[in-house]
């Protein structure tokens, strides 16, 4: 069975370049200015989408992250309305692939056969639950890949060769490569280990492989594009709508079109980038 | 390793980490390679008969343990129906039960090469604790700590600093123990290398809640013997507060097999369940996922964690350890729950009829002995763990109770 995301892979593949994965939260700063940004996002380059859960415990993630989700749950984000930004999305784009990235607590809370049922009518295309590894695979990944949903893993740097066989065993869509030890938007990777641990990777699968954590800047965004698969940038977007906001919260008069000039100007990183190095 | 016996109560976690349903390990990638080799290093140090008896010898000089159990003549009389005993855990060095579970997790950390201790602590006992045996044993330390708790607990906070600790204020959240958590987190999945996480309670991911219990459960193995010694028979009854539940855990788990012996715990109920704002997870909380582990938690109808309440910030938690969500679906334990009100009642009345002035912790647990003490029988023998001293507290009960000091 192929996929949104599997399709969308195997096309960029074909053309030469590297996939721009871009990551908002959804609801943040409120429904309706996610749901701009959310669906300028193709049009300004991003390739696959990945839409944050918001929760009130994000462990993994750093400042930017942890302030988008509280600004997203202040402005009555929920499951519920995570979802319904997807289908309302899908009601104009059918081929950009979106992968919902968050923590297990509200899956569950909501009931995960309740959760995916939802999330496939939206137009899911996979998930990325930083809080289950492969040792919890019973209780979300192997569902979801019985409903048709891509589970994206996450690959660390403390991954090491014995344990990546068993990180990637259930893994569909792409693999998604942290490129650093730590939280999102923290320190930037070096290139040159980011090139390596991508090799190592795909010395074990076929699948593409995304590289994110610490990706800020057009110029980083390139440099990681030269070697993998795909660049996920996520926090330097969601400080980029942090800007766009007010005193009182709200989103300035032509915010969505300024954030998404931002995510334009990374994609031209993205998609020039392999371009520029065959020059 | 477990040895498992039929019928026993005590053989969990399962090699998943779980009890029953509660537990496992719910963590990042990242993490996951330290929880698997924390857990090898665990089972090696357990079945090292070395490493018990550094535990034994430290726990004898330098905590001064075994802590005595004292029988609360005054409280028995004023209560007048169940002979109430108190485990002193308030006694041992730093002024809380803290220090036992310390104590192994730093030994353990020395023997798996770590250089650098991380923990997080609520009302500052377990922060206390954690700087203490770094410098007892010459290792940098970082305590994180809710920028609220940093505010009620201050003299727990420079004692932290005089021992060496650099205590690092957590604003995100409410800046309490659960944010404390989050932020220790961060830094461990960015410290990989060289930082051992020393979690205060038996939550966390596997082997953590099992890892605590064990090192914990010293104060029901002495209880027992003790016991023994005083009375010539097991208790009728154990009772001991609850946030996490790294005290109850340690008083209980010994005694899960003997099932004449009732178990309660006691959560706190802040400004009473029925507002909202309070801190028992099993009675005002629903099962989730949460800090690594599956348990139950104060949640609303979306999955988002809410803020617990208590006048205790040792209680402030909006979990439990899973261990503790397993004893409460079989039965084996009952949970019960204090308010604050009720609590700071306890602390007075503990204070001047026994010269004991009881961490807020404990106050809650003495609360609960106060509504069933009378209604029992005066061969009813019953323990209470004095898990803390109120030391800590006296400022912050001055201010509820409107003194000026």
């Amino acid at each position: 069975m192929t996929t949104r995301l599997d399709r969308r892979f195997a096309a960029l593949k074909a053309e030469g370049r590297a996939a721009f994965v871009t990551f908002i939260t959804a609801g943040d700063p409120d429904f309706d200015m996610s749901f701009d940004v959310l669906k300028g996002l193709p049009a300004a380059g991003a390739d696959v989408i990945e839409l944050g859960m918001p929760f009130t415990d994000p462990m993994a993630d750093g400042p930017a992250i942890q302030a988008s989700s509280q600004r997203a749950l202040r402005n009555g984000a929920t499951m519920k309305k995570t979802l319904e930004l997807v289908r309302r999305f899908r009601e104009g784009d059918n081929e950009t692939p979106i992968v919902l990235m968050g923590y297990y607590n509200p899956i569950y809370h909501m009931g995960v056969d309740t959760f995916l049922t939802l999330a496939c009518e939206a137009g899911v295309d996979g998930l990325i639950v930083v809080d289950l590894p492969p040792e919890e695979d019973d209780e979300l990944c192997e569902p979801a890949m019985r409903a048709g949903l891509n589970f994206i893993r996450l690959a660390t740097p403390t991954t090491d060769d014995r344990r990546l066989p068993a990180v990637l065993a259930n893994t569909s869509g792409f693999v998604y490569y942290v490129s650093i030890t730590g939280i999102t938007g923290s320190a930037s990777p070096e290139a040159r280990n980011v090139a390596e641990a991508v090799a190592r990777i795909k010395r074990h699968t076929p699948l593409p492989v995304a590289v994110g954590f610490g990706i800020k800047t057009p110029e980083q965004a390139a440099d990681i594009a030269r070697t993998a698969d795909g660049a996920v940038v996520g926090s330097a977007i969601v400080d980029a709508i942090a800007k766009e906001l007010d005193s009182n919260g709200k989103a300035k008069p032509g915010a969505a079109e300024r954030v998404l000039g931002f995510v334009r100007r990374l994609a031209d990183g993205v998609h020039k980038a392999r371009a520029a190095a065959a020059e | 390793m477990s040895l498992s016996k039929p019928n026993t109560l005590r053989s969990g976690p399962d090699e998943r980490g779980r009890f029953g349903i509660f537990g496992g390990r719910f963590v990042a990638e990242t993490l996951m390679p330290l929880v698997l080799d924390l857990e090898k290093a665990y089972a090696a140090a357990k079945a090292d008969p070395a490493f018990q008896a550094e535990i034994d010898f430290m726990q004898r000089d330098y905590v001064g343990r075994p802590s005595p159990l004292y029988l609360a003549e005054r409280l028995t009389e004023h209560f007048g129906g169940a002979k109430v005993y108190l485990k002193r855990d308030e006694l041992n060095h730093t002024g809380s039960h803290k220090i036992n579970n310390c104590l192994g997790q730093i030994l353990l950390a020395r023997r798996m090469g770590k250089t650098r201790i991380i923990a997080e602590t609520g009302a500052g006992q377990h922060g206390v604790a954690t700087a203490t045996v770094c410098a007892r044993f010459g290792l940098p330390c970082v305590i994180y700590m809710g920028a609220t708790d940093i505010e009620r607990q201050k003299p727990n906070v420079f004692r932290m600093k005089l021992l060496g600790a650099e205590v690092i204020p957590v604003t995100s959240g409410t800046g309490t123990l659960k944010d404390a958590m989050n932020e220790a987190l961060r830094d461990w999945v960015t410290n990989v290398e060289n930082t051992y996480y020393l979690i205060g309670t038996v939550a966390g991911p596997h082997p953590y809640p099992a890892m605590v219990r064990d090192f914990q459960s010293v104060i029901g193995n002495e209880t027992k013997v003790q016991m023994m010694e005083r009375e010539g028979r097991l208790p009728d009854s154990i009772v001991a507060c609850i946030g996490g539940g790294s005290n109850a855990m340690g008083l209980f788990h010994p005694f899960l097999d003997d099932t004449s012996v009732k178990i309660y715990g006691v959560e706190a109920a802040g400004k009473g369940i029925e507002t909202g704002e309070h801190c028992a997870s099993l009675k005002g909380g629903t099962p989730g996922v949460l800090h690594g582990n599956r348990t139950y938690l104060l949640q609303d109808d979306d999955g988002q964690i809410k803020d617990g309440h208590s006048i205790s910030a040792g209680l402030d938690y909006p979990g439990i350890g899973p261990e503790h969500a397993w004893l409460h679906e079989t039965g084996r334990a009952e949970y019960v729950s204090a308010t604050d009100k009720e609590a700071l009642e306890a602390f007075q009345l503990c204070s001047k009829l026994e010269g004991i002035i009881p961490a807020l912790e404990p106050a809650h647990a003495l609360a609960f002995v106060s509504k069933i003490a009378p209604k029992l029988p005066k061969d009813h023998l019953m323990v209470m763990n004095m898990c803390g001293r109120g030391d800590k507290d006296v400022f912050s009960v001055a201010d509820y109770l409107g003194v000026k000091l």
